[in-house]
């Protein structure tokens, strides 16, 4: 039966009424009275010297208020990056300076030169035009390999080379796995790009500065996953602003997919401008721009290899990836192709060595970092499809073959440092298997052939690592924050409660979720339960939302804090029922004395809290409010296995999805409906990038996608029916070190699905006879007829 | 945007009168122009709508049989009201999205001449009739390579005539991202012969198939082209596809086009 409140229950999204009539509030929603408008004056040069910026035209322009240059901004701070990878000789990476306006250089199209400050925007794009900008154009880099194999363009004059930094992992199993290549029965080899993204949430970034002359006081609204750390990353290493000083609100915010983690320029332009100007200056992106500053995500270049012995098993796996950084380091760029990428590379496998060697270069385009995976996407990618080849290599059956090399015991230590707690990778399997009716397939197929259509089935397996943690162990691997997170839960004196919670809710729907937890634990109903995100001001320290950590981590959070308060509670309840604390049971929201009909309801124990005239003032405080931060011991391990079956049209090249199919372990879900809409989003991204998502420069560092007329985003009529559009969750191995039980879901679809479709488009290619091992993303019409035709 | 003033003149003499002055520029639904001015791309400072001129607006049959379209009439009225020409309505239906239908018109898709829109294909295929506050230009003189037409300055396309043929059909194989033609091929038969136009794939803008044309007007069959095929020297070769893979695509929609046609 389906519940209908608390956990498990598919609880309607709260918040998507307000999101659906237009009454949510954005940022762009925000106006200040009074306030300036800015326009920045960005690079369309990839790579150059300045030799000299003329404002003096545009000074006197109508409505002109103030314009800023690098210059001005040489007394705060650049741009920080927030982990710093050591590299395998034990060296620290290259940093470079990144500043908030351009100086000296310009390193990417797209990157702040100026601004302008006006009472309108179109009076600040006037003012723009108007400014003479000089630069000398330098040759630019654009290809990884090239960047590396030569100094000759340089993206950073002042480092030693492009290269961020050469990373080995694990570097004692090197020889190990080198040795063990050598033994192999059977080898196999791929070479692989995994493309690069733009993530184009629905909402374009915004920012607006505000300064209150009278407290010093500075607000930043912005369009954050994680106001706190921007606060922090700012105030502390940007504009030198103390916390207690500086408000960050981040408030609904339209999508972020990875790339509103980020502290941006913008962000630090508006704060700084607002107290320079002395009035609210708002900046809201473009789509153009969003193109050309948001942090793109991906773009790795590597080859992996799979050794095998006689019996089919995996021996040792090796890979060397490239991969791009961007011109500067992006907040948490460096940790995503090493310790969110290299620790995956184990998947669901006994491998019992691996290597992973990852080479991050500058080259002169934007920054990139997280997007919806961020290194889990790249890691299963390389290994599901170098297994794919090794079973048509071998001549077997690609399902056996992963089974043959599950990981069946758990806990279980990779060659890669981590332990995955639990799971049951046989079990989504079959599920998917059935799901999929792959038994059924050899009839589709031969109906599509009956059309002269190609058709393929593609299998997938993947393990991600959510909840990044705990904080001591990532403070070794290098990461300059923590990993925890945080929850106040109040209760109010008539019994209902606010949550205030350091995630940040940007599409999850933590509104409705997180006060399932809460009912279920008090037994009240979820209409009493409301949550507060976003707000400096009014939530206590957290780390936002990313990587799937928001109920792993903040829930966890919110439930220690909820325990608190009930404990407290109880001891009300002791004294207002004259029984011994320990005889307290709480139940349907009252609370009994054990053995007796003796009881109070919560509302009663909640207003005697508040209202303390029959109350143990001499052993407890009146009130009931508490806090939590929650630090957990190890990550989440959700997991899976997805299935698609595609059609190709062997005249054009065109690949359709016919079915797509998705079992995975998530541990306990606390909203199926939500969990199921995660799954068909991050499947539908998975989807955009395997068949149509590219970020392409040319050889001169000019974007050649930087609109929707180039780049393709994925559209309804690109996925299957819904009827064959399958996403289940039903194997669930509960997460073992967290109080809710729970993996997490936010990336799981986007970190399976790319290498199902491909190894689904392969499948059905090899069955037309085309002997074409592999297609890189986006499996476009052209790419795979010119494959076919190869 | 830079500031500009619209002026909407409600006949055609006006609106030539208007477009006739210094920095003045004919919108017609904006498909094109708009965003062009968003990006400050182009700075006319008056802007002479032709969407308020009602003899340019709607569709008619001709004494002659021949099907007539008004200058200023949207993609969406085309769709809905062209009953006498399927495939071209059928085109017509398919061009963008519906906030696009219901905007872009036929004169200024033929007035911009996009080397990837659809229009110039059905025109050029159909042989049709370019019909200006001037004088008439046939099909086969009104296109003359990429966003560039046999129009002169302040000439505004009034009309367009369409013969009706015995059969037709076009087929689009669309750039995954603008959902323009990566490659339309339009086919229609007349008792005189059989017209092939193609969009989207030339550097040159629509052309006509002539070893196709020739082929098919002896035998309208697929198995007809079936041994023909175009160089890709000349195609547009771009991110979504190059030359080889355009004059490709020519040869495979035009087979759908006479197989959906016959």
């Amino acid at each position: 039966m389906p519940k209908d409140g608390g956990i498990g229950a598919s609880s309607k999204r709260r918040e998507d009424v307000r999101f659906l009539t237009g009454a949510g509030n954005y940022t762009d929603d925000i106006n200040i009275h009074g306030q300036a408008h800015v326009f920045f004056l960005r690079s369309d040069i990839a790579h150059g010297t300045i030799t000299g910026i003329d404002t003096s035209a545009a000074q006197g322009m109508p409505g002109v208020v103030k314009i800023f240059t690098g210059a001005d901004f040489e007394a705060v701070g650049g741009m920080p990056c927030g982990w710093q990878v050591t590299d395998k000789h034990g060296a620290p990476m290259q940093e470079p300076r990144h500043p908030i306006l351009a100086h000296g250089k310009v390193r990417h199209v797209g990157e702040p030169i100026a601004a302008v400050v006006a009472d309108t925007l179109e009076q600040a794009r006037d003012a723009a035009e108007a400014i003479s900008v000089e630069i000398d154009e330098l040759p630019a880099v654009v290809d990884m390999k090239a960047a590396v194999a030569s100094d000759n363009v340089k993206v950073h004059d002042d480092l030693t080379s492009n290269l961020c930094y050469d990373w080995g992992f694990v570097e004692e199993n090197k020889a190990a796995t080198d040795e063990a290549f050598k033994k192999a029965a059977h080898v196999t080899t791929l070479e692989l790009v995994n493309n690069r993204l733009v993530a184009n949430p629905m909402e374009p970034r915004v920012a607006v500065g505000d300064y209150a002359r009278g407290t010093d006081e500075s607000t930043l609204y912005t369009t954050s996953q994680n106001p706190h750390v921007i606060r922090l990353l700012m105030g502390a290493f940007v504009l030198g602003i103390p916390e207690h000083k500086l408000r960050v609100v981040a408030p609904d915010v339209g999508g972020g997919f990875g790339t509103k983690i980020f502290h941006y320029q913008e962000e630090a332009f508006c704060t700084f401008a607002a107290k320079a100007c002395n009035r609210a200056v708002k900046w809201t992106s473009s789509r153009s721009e969003a193109f050309m500053s948001d942090a793109h995500g991906r773009d790795h270049v590597t080859k992996i290899e799979l050794a095998l012995d006689a019996e089919n098993n995996f021996t040792a796996v090796r890979t060397e990836t490239y991969a791009n950084m961007g011109a500067y380091l992006s907040t948490f760029a460096p940790s995503i192709p090493t310790w969110l990428h290299g620790t995956l590379m184990a998947g669901n496998y006994k491998t019992p060595l691996i290597y992973v060697n990852v080479k991050a270069v500058f080259t002169n385009t934007v920054p990139v970092d997280a997007y919806r995976g961020a290194g889990r996407p790249e890691a299963t990618f390389q290994l599901e499809r170098v297994i794919d080849k090794a079973a048509r290599e071998l001549g077997v059956d690609p399902v056996e073959l992963r089974r043959q090399n599950f990981i069946t015991e758990f806990p279980y230590a990779t060659p890669v440092a981590v332990e995955y707690d639990t799971g049951d990778y046989h079990a989504t399997m079959d599920k998917v298997l059935e799901l999929s009716d792959r038994a059924g397939f050899a009839a589709r197929r031969a109906a599509s052939e009956a059309k002269g259509k190609l058709r393929g089935f593609g299998i997938n397996c993947f393990i991600e690592a959510c909840g990044i943690a705990p904080s001591n162990l990532v403070g070794q691997l290098g990461a300059r924050a923590g990993l925890y997170e945080s929850a106040t839960v109040r209760v109010n004196a008539t019994g209902g409660l606010v949550v205030m919670t350091g995630s940040h809710s940007h599409g999850q729907g933590h509104e409705t979720a997180f006060p399932q937890v809460i009912a279920d634990m008090i037994g009240i109903d979820e209409s009493m339960i409301e949550v507060v995100h976003g707000d400096t001001a009014n939530t206590p320290m957290g780390m936002g939302t990313y990587g799937s950590r928001s109920i792993a981590v903040g829930g966890s959070a919110m439930v220690r804090a909820t325990e608190k308060i009930i404990a407290k509670a109880k001891k009300i309840a002791s004294h207002l029922l004259e029984a011994s604390e320990s005889d307290i049971e709480l139940k349907d929201g009252a609370f009994s004395v054990a053995g007796t009909d003796k009881s109070v309801a919560w509302g009663d124990v909640t207003l005697a809290a508040y209202v303390p005239h029959n109350y143990p003032l001499e052993d407890i405080e009146p009130g009931l409010e508490e806090t939590a931060f929650y630090d957990p011991s190890n990550f989440t391990y959700p997991a899976g296995a997805y299935t698609c079956e595609v059609e190709v049209d062997p005249a054009t090249g065109e690949v359709s999805i016919e079915r797509f199919a998705s079992a995975d372990d998530f541990g306990n879900v606390v909203n199926p409906m939500i969990v199921e809409g995660q799954v068909h989003g991050g499947i539908a991204q998975g989807i955009g990038q395997a068949l149509l998502e590219n970020c392409s420069y040319d050889e001169n560092g000019q974007l050649l996608t930087a609109s929707y007329m180039d780049y393709t985003m994925p559209r309804a009529d690109n996925l299957p029916q819904m009827d064959h559009y399958v996403v289940d969750h039903s194997c669930q191995t509960p997460c073992t070190h967290n109080p809710l039980g729970v993996k997490g879901c936010g990336e799981a679809g986007a970190i399976g699905s790319p290498p199902t479709v491909i190894n689904a488009i392969i499948d059905a290619l090899q069955s037309g006879g085309h002997r074409v091992d592999h297609i890189d993303m986006p499996a476009t019409p052209a790419r795979v007829w010119a494959a076919m035709h190869g | 945007m830079y500031n500009f003033d619209v002026e909407t003149p409600g006949t055609v003499a006006d609106a030539v009168a208007a477009i006739g002055r210094d920095e003045a520029q004919a919108l017609g639904g904006g498909q094109t122009l708009i965003p062009t001015l968003k990006q400050r791309l182009a700075s006319p400072s008056v802007l002479v709508s032709l969407s308020g001129i009602a003899e340019m607006k709607g569709v008619c049959m001709g004494d002659d049989g021949r099907l007539c379209i008004g200058g200023a009439t949207t993609h969406a009225t085309v769709a809905r009201e062209a009953a006498q020409y399927p495939a071209l309505a059928a085109m017509a239906s398919h061009i963008g999205d519906p906030a696009v239908r219901n905007r872009g018109t036929i004169g200024g898709s033929l007035a911009n001449n996009d080397p990837s829109a659809c229009y110039p294909a059905g025109v050029l295929g159909s042989g049709a009739t370019v019909v200006t506050n001037t004088r008439e230009i046939a099909s086969d003189e009104y296109f003359q390579g990429m966003f560039d037409t046999a129009l002169e300055e302040g000439e505004i396309i009034t009309e367009v005539r369409f013969p009706i043929p015995e059969a037709a059909n076009y087929q689009k194989f669309v750039q995954p991202a603008s959902r323009f033609a990566l490659v339309g091929v339009f086919v229609a038969k007349f008792s005189g012969g059989v017209r092939v136009a193609v969009t989207g794939a030339s550097e040159e803008g629509v052309f006509r198939w002539s070893e196709a044309e020739a082929a098919l007007s002896s035998d309208f069959s697929t198995g007809a082209i079936d041994g023909l095929s175009l160089s890709g020297e000349g195609m547009i070769s771009d991110l979504h596809g190059t030359g080889a893979y355009r004059a490709h695509l020519v040869g495979v929609m035009t087979k759908r086009a006479v197989d959906a046609a016959a």
